[in-house]
């Protein structure tokens, strides 16, 4: 772990104080991520349009065509809409360290005598206030297509709850990508082909009872699915089951192994060859 | 306590999977001097900065920056040190203020230090009408300064820039070496890399040529300048047809020719006598000088006769150097 030191000019090293020094390093590349989302057209960009465009696409495009039984296809959606959007928002954290990579800042910060995670955790923090913002503007739009939720404050509490678990969770691993991969191409184009996947094969825009067994198998034990139905279920009040407890083992879960493994890679972890 | 010595390093090496980049490499900084390490491209300049500067673990050898183990006192070196690395190392989406901003809150200083700090160093790196612009709009010469200004924010005592001028304009330039020479002046020790040997020649205090990962030579400029004899003539044949002959006439040691120009160089073992001498030989055979001179060795001079091969950066980066041939 590194030492809170500090040096004056006559060369001698003070140490500093350890709490106050990791919390003013990750502030201050929180600022940084933050002044990205509304610096870089991409970030803005799909910030902004793409949970319209998919809450529009699949109400009424697949509208019609999915039947989800007692629950109106738009009531189903939603939840699934916000997920999958959570997970593309939280795929950011990769392709922004695999730029600070390419471009040499990850070097320059470990030169630094700084708390060396805090370059992580400025981009999570990101993915959180993106993935919060990008969630509002889909439930806005989902009202007006006609979603309408009978969840009282309590369980909306757990639904922004456990997506901003969620979001955290694959902000861990994504900071693991992004580490490995260390080029903007290859992070985004990796991100798509994980979580394109994995969020279709959930039961995100249809029930997984229409799935090939195999596929179902997968679909129904998958955390993305339990995730889902647990914000379904405290929104529009289809069953919840033990979706709630199992999706919170999965993402503390996930957030337990990924979050050292990624801070390890960051400390060790070079360029690409410059 | 303050050692005297700010970098130490003793028999280091280093090697990627099978290549060997730094086969034993030695030398000592001396507290509040400018220190130039000099090679052609591939030398491993780059990878004993970054060594130096906690970013790579050495395979072996004893290094202290500040007197702190580079490897067992990572922290207290990151404390000591600034860096600029070869490449402009700043946030694109960032404006030119904030980015040096930040840097000053990571070192520690308070916001309204880091503020001023920030103010000042636009000022003396001539960035201040494009401080509130993000970077992305920069030039490749105005990120390369915004960089090394980065690397100033919190003065810190022991400073690592790795090409500093590279890619900077004669006027840039300048203005960089004289903020070497106000640190320096300060206390702050300097280890640079460069291709330009006049800018080691300028600010070095004592330089050191590494070669395929090796020391070949080290002193100050003139102790090094005195290793290649003293002065050189330098004579242009007035006609191409005439150079092949020109040469033999000559036939000293330490020839270098170029027949695209038409010059030949010698080293002077005699001074003007000699220099005379040749000029007599080439006129009984009947062959015209069309220009001559007489000058003090150039440290271009040291790097081709240490390493046989130029020291002149190619523009495209190829990482090869020039070929010459240097008898
Ligand atoms: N990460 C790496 N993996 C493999 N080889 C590397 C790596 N980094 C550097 N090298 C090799 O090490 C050698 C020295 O590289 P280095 O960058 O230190 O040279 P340099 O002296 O800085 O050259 P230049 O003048 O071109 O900047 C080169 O042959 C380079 O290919
Ligand atoms: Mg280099």
């Amino acid at each position: 772990m590194n030492e809170p030191v500090v040096s004056t000019h006559d060369g001698t090293v003070v140490y500093r104080p350890p709490l106050g020094w990791a919390v003013n390093d990750s502030w201050v590349l929180i600022k940084r991520s933050l002044k990205h989302i509304t610096r870089n057209l991409d970030q803005l960009l799909s910030v902004l349009i793409q949970p319209i465009m998919f809450m529009l696409l699949f109400r009424y495009v697949f509208g019609g065509a999915i039947d989800t039984g007692e629950t109106s296809y738009v009531n189903f959606l939603t939840a699934g809409v916000l997920v999958q959007q959570a997970a593309f928002g939280a795929s950011t954290t990769a392709i922004g360290l695999a730029v600070d990579l390419q471009r040499g800042i990850v070097d320059r910060f470990r030169s630094l005598p700084m708390f060396s995670p805090a370059l992580l955790i400025g981009h999570i923090v990101a993915d959180l206030t993106r993935n919060t913002i990008s969630a509002i503007i889909m439930f806005v739009v989902a009202f007006a297509v006609g979603f309408r939720p009978n969840a009282n404050i309590v369980e909306w509490a757990l639904v922004f709850g456990l997506l901003l678990l969620f979001t955290l969770a694959i902000s861990w691993m994504s900071a693991i990508l992004g580490l490995l991969v260390k080029s903007l191409e290859a992070a985004q184009w990796f991100a798509f082909l994980l979580i394109l996947p994995l969020t279709f094969l959930s039961s995100a825009y249809v029930p997984t009872d229409s799935m090939p067994k195999a596929l179902r198998v997968f679909a129904e034990n998958q955390p993305i699915t339990h995730a889902i139905e647990a914000m379904r279920a405290w929104m529009v009040g289809t069953p919840v089951d033990n979706h709630g407890w199992i999706s919170l083992i999965w993402f503390i879960g996930i957030i337990a192994v990924s979050m050292p493994i990624a801070t390890w890679l960051f400390r060790h972890q070079t360029p690409r060859s410059a | 306590m303050v050692s005297e010595n700010a970098i130490v390093i003793k028999d280091l090496r280093k090697s990627f999977k099978d290549v060997v980049v730094l086969e034993g490499i030695d030398f000592v900084v001396r507290r509040g001097t400018v220190f130039a390490l000099l090679g052609p491209n591939g030398a491993g300049k780059t990878t004993t900065v970054r060594i130096l500067s906690t970013l790579l673990p050495p395979d072996s050898g004893q290094i202290t920056v500040n007197g702190y183990d580079v490897v067992r006192e990572g922290d207290k070196v990151r404390a000591s040190i600034g860096l600029s690395g070869q490449f402009a190392a700043v946030d694109e989406y960032l404006t030119g203020f904030e980015n040096l901003e930040m840097m000053g809150q990571l070192y520690r200083l308070n916001l309204a230090q880091s503020r001023s700090r920030s103010q000042e160093l636009l000022e003396q790196f001539e960035l201040v009408d494009a401080a509130a612009r993000p970077v992305k709009t920069y030039s490749g010469g105005m990120r390369r300064r915004l960089d090394l200004a980065a690397s100033l924010v919190a003065k810190p005592p022991i400073l690592f820039l790795d090409e500093p001028t590279t890619g900077l304009d004669p006027r840039s330039r300048l203005v960089m070496w004289n903020i070497i020479k106000e640190l320096v002046a300060g206390g702050t020790t300097i280890l640079l890399t460069t291709q330009y040997l006049d800018e080691a020649d300028q600010l070095a205090d004592r330089i050191v040529v590494i070669d395929v990962g090796k020391v070949i030579a080290e002193g100050s400029s003139d102790e090094l300048k005195q290793q290649v004899g003293g002065e050189r003539l330098e004579l242009t044949v007035a006609q191409a047809a005439d150079f092949e002959r020109a040469c033999q006439v000559i036939d000293g040691e330490m020839l270098h020719t170029d027949p695209e120009s038409r010059t030949i160089s010698l080293v002077s073992k005699q001074g003007m006598k000699q220099f005379k001498q040749i000029l007599d030989r080439l006129d009984d055979a009947d062959i015209e000088v069309e220009d001559l001179s007489l000058r003090r060795p150039t440290l271009d001079d040291v790097f081709l006769a240490l390493t046989g091969h130029g020291a002149v950066k190619e523009a495209d980066e190829e990482g090869k150097a020039v070929g010459v041939d240097a008898r």
